[in-house]
């Protein structure tokens, strides 16, 4: 017993301040890639360095339509890599949750040389980032305190590794309230990792059932929100909103216990953009 | 000699049996691998092929049949050689050949309620194809019967935060009579998905295979590129895989000897072990800019080199990781409470663990003494000192302890990389594939041997890749070691074997 407290008093608080403070990720922590998209002079080798089609090169005459979706983002950073002139490079940026699929998903038009290099950017509808949509149904009613139940729906058990976390000393997600329940009908927020795989569909839809309505659902992690680099085949149905309504998106790969925690945050109202 | 030793062995569908017998008979060839590929467009035929490891010789056997399309059977060896019994069952659901004289032939990669016809890994079959609606029953159990006999199912949704599986347990009163598993809830086409990607991206597809074994992964799948390729990585990034390989090892060891005393009702050392376990994810991040590792692996060695001063970080942090290891083992080893939960519980039989071909941990704690690292070195660790810990007693306390001594294995072993760690690239170009060449490459992951074999396709793809995660070894040794303990010990007794679900399913 004197071991044990001797021991807990070493280790005094661990704790993060997260969210008043920023994430604690390392300087050379890939989070998500920046483009420079007026700097940028071709968009071909990085589309075709992606691995999961995040970066999209659509062609007509001299025009070209280039898309991003931090949905389907790894954030291998083979694109910044594959990049000659520096235009994509990644940032450490993790807190990218958000309510809106569309908001993960930017749209480059560029006019072409006879080369097919970019030379003027036409329109630019880039990313519109977190916190932009904040007060939803769950405000004032999740907001204090929120049972979770996690669903892994055909993860590869990164994004569990990272929510496991959560329930740690560093994260310790019970001081928002938040807290991980062993039942659907305990809970009132379901979430879900993996790409959705035929033989989880059911369960899936069954523990969604189970839950007693208000009830929120957050998508995490590459795969969740578009199947990742599984996509969808054979075996798999994409991402999680292609089975269940889905409240909060988490990107990243897996998405860090920082990002986690901003998702859990927006679901229940309570997250507040940072000002840099 | 590139890569690890590998002896392939073609032979006949017919003498297969014999020649495999032979090879344990006489050599000691364990049992590690079993795969089928669909060569019709090229040689016109499937192709079998056992994996054997032959400890004696540092090497592995690839023992390699054809098949005849027209005839698509072959004689199933699990009747007498238990350690294939599952993978001679993914054969026949992944590729349609029928496994003959199996003991158990019913479905297991697939359920029960998938189409008929459905033979995934053939080469007509389109990773995109749209099935139909799964429906009707997913698997049919084996009904066990007896005075106040009764089913508890569990799962696929489990209590915690883990991998999706179904557990049906029979009990006589508290103890467990039989245990079925069911798994493959997660199957995602992983190995279909291989042939149709490019392989610098099926490396962050091995990475995605087991997030936990993140590293582990994609060495063995860039360990069997490499060496269907003929390069062999440079010095550096061998020293430097190493350590990566270390990191993953220590995190997920400690994690799960934290696990192992919350399950027995001891959470304040796992508080401290996933402190503990944070701050080697952080390492992680520092060194390859993921906390998982990520990103870092790639064919032909590292994607990018680490200077001096980071990697001093690393050696500077092994002190503070090595004193909280050691405090948080006193406090669980300090309480007897603890100790008498985890002593004798989940025993798995030495002459068990080694008929069903165990594999990691679980062997070494089953006094079954094999490592990878050691019996067919690859990275650095032929060049590394370390010591493989072996127990005999197969319970739940000893494969913590194994975990424990390999924590501190770890350190040393990192710290021996970093000390000697070569100057030079940490990279070498890879040269076009050529089709028809065949690689294989054998990681001793966390859990144990993980095994990944390519073969070379038309056009620098993969034709096949077969990935063999050390769980699909393990997980009928975790049905056996339940037998006789009560439900309450299921969870500290499934902890202590930490399968991956994913691993398995992939």
């Amino acid at each position: 017993m004197l071991r044990i407290l001797r021991r807990r008093l070493a280790a005094g608080i661990l704790t993060t301040r997260y969210p008043e403070t920023p994430p604690e990720v390392s300087p050379h922590a890939r989070g998500a890639p920046r483009f420079d998209l007026a700097a940028w002079s071709d968009a071909r080798p990085a589309a075709a360095a992606c691995p999961t089609g995040a970066i999209r090169v659509e062609d007509a005459a001299d025009r070209r339509q280039v898309t991003i979706d931090l949905g389907r983002c790894v954030m291998c950073g083979l694109c910044a890599e594959a990049d000659p002139q520096g235009a994509v490079t990644m940032s450490g940026e993790c807190e990218l949750a958000t309510t809106r699929r569309e908001a993960l998903v930017g749209v480059a038009h560029y006019e072409l040389d006879a080369e097919g290099r970019q030379v003027r950017l036409l329109s630019d509808d880039s990313l519109v980032r977190a916190g932009d949509e904040l007060a939803r149904t769950a405000h004032g009613l999740f907001g204090r305190s929120l049972h979770v139940r996690q669903v892994d729906a055909g993860s590869c058990n990164g994004c569990e590794v990272e929510i496991t976390n959560l329930s740690g000393p560093v994260y310790d997600v019970e001081r928002f309230g938040v807290h991980f329940v062993a039942s659907p009908r305990h809970a009132d927020l379901l979430l879900v990792t993996g790409p959705v795989t035929r033989n989880m569909e059911e369960p899936l839809r069954k523990a969604y059932e189970a839950m007693p309505p208000p009830r929120l659902v957050v998508a995490a992690g590459a795969c969740g929100i578009s199947g990742g680099i599984f996509g969808v085949n054979y075996a798999t149905l994409g991402g999680v909103d292609a089975i269940l309504p889905v409240d909060v998106y988490v990107p990243g790969c897996p998405p860090n216990p920082f990002a986690l925690i901003q998702g859990l945050l927006l679901a229940m109202g309570r997250w507040t953009p940072r000002r840099a | 000699m590139i890569g690890q030793r590998t002896e392939r062995v073609a032979t006949s569908a017919e003498a297969l049996p014999e020649v495999v017998r032979t090879l344990v008979g006489e050599r000691g060839a364990r049992p590690a691998a079993v795969f089928a590929e669909d060569d019709r467009a090229g040689s016109g035929r499937f192709l079998l092929s056992y994996v054997l490891a032959l400890p004696a010789d540092r090497a592995y056997a690839v023992v390699e049949a054809p098949i005849a399309p027209h005839e698509p059977r072959f004689p199933a060896l699990a009747s007498w050689l238990p350690a294939v019994n599952w993978q001679e069952r993914e054969v026949q659901d992944w590729m349609g050949l029928t496994a003959v004289g199996h003991p158990n032939p019913r479905r297991m990669a697939l359920h029960d309620n998938w189409p008929e016809d459905t033979f995934p890994l053939r080469k007509d079959f389109e990773l995109r194809r749209a099935l139909p609606p799964l429906r009707g029953e997913r698997h049919r159990y084996r009904r066990v019967e007896g005075e106040g006999v009764l089913q508890v199912p569990v799962g696929p949704v489990h209590a915690g935060v883990i991998e999706p599986g179904h557990f049906l347990f029979s009990v006589a009163g508290e103890p467990v009579l039989y245990l079925q598993i069911r798994l493959f809830y997660t199957h995602k086409g992983t190995e279909k998905l291989f042939e149709s990607l490019p392989p610098e991206h099926g490396v962050l597809l091995a990475e995605s295979i087991s997030g936990d074994s993140s590293v582990s992964h994609a060495a063995a799948f860039c360990g069997a590129v490499e060496a269907a390729a003929g390069v062999e990585v440079p010095p550096r990034a061998r020293y430097l895989r190493t350590v990566l390989l270390e990191l993953e090892r220590l995190y997920n060891h400690v994690a799960d000897i934290g696990a192992i005393a919350t399950d027995v009702g001891f959470p304040v050392a796992n508080a401290h072990a996933v402190a503990l376990k944070e701050t080697v994810l952080r390492l992680n991040e520092a060194l390859t800019g993921n906390r998982l590792g990520r990103g870092m692996v790639c064919l032909g060695g590292l994607r990018r080199d680490r200077d001096a001063d980071r990697l001093a970080m690393i050696g500077a942090a092994l002190p503070a990781i090595e004193r909280d290891v050691e405090s948080v083992v006193a406090l669980i080893e300090s309480s007897h409470s603890t100790l008498d939960r985890l002593e004798a519980t989940g025993v798995l039989k030495p002459e068990v663990a080694r008929d069903l071909g165990v594999v990691g941990v679980a062997a070494r704690a089953s006094g079954v003494d094999l490592d990878v690292r050691r019996d067919c070195p690859y990275a650095a660790y032929g060049d590394l000192r370390f010591r493989v810990p072996v127990y005999p007693h197969g319970d739940v306390l000893h494969r913590m302890r194994v975990r424990v001594d390999e924590v501190r294995e770890s350190i040393g072993l990192v710290r021996q990389a970093l000390a000697a760690l070569p100057d030079g690239p940490v990279s070498v170009p890879l040269p076009p594939l050529v089709e028809g060449r065949c690689g294989l490459a054998a990681v001793e992951g966390w859990r144990g041997e993980i095994l990944h074999r390519v073969r070379v396709g038309p056009n620098g793809r993969l034709a096949r890749c077969r990935v063999k995660d050390p769980s699909l070894n393990n997980w009928p040794a975790l049905a056996e070691a339940v037998q006789g303990n009560i439900i309450p010990d299921f969870p500290v007794i499934n902890k202590s074997f930490n399968l991956s679900y994913s691993g398995t399913d992939r």
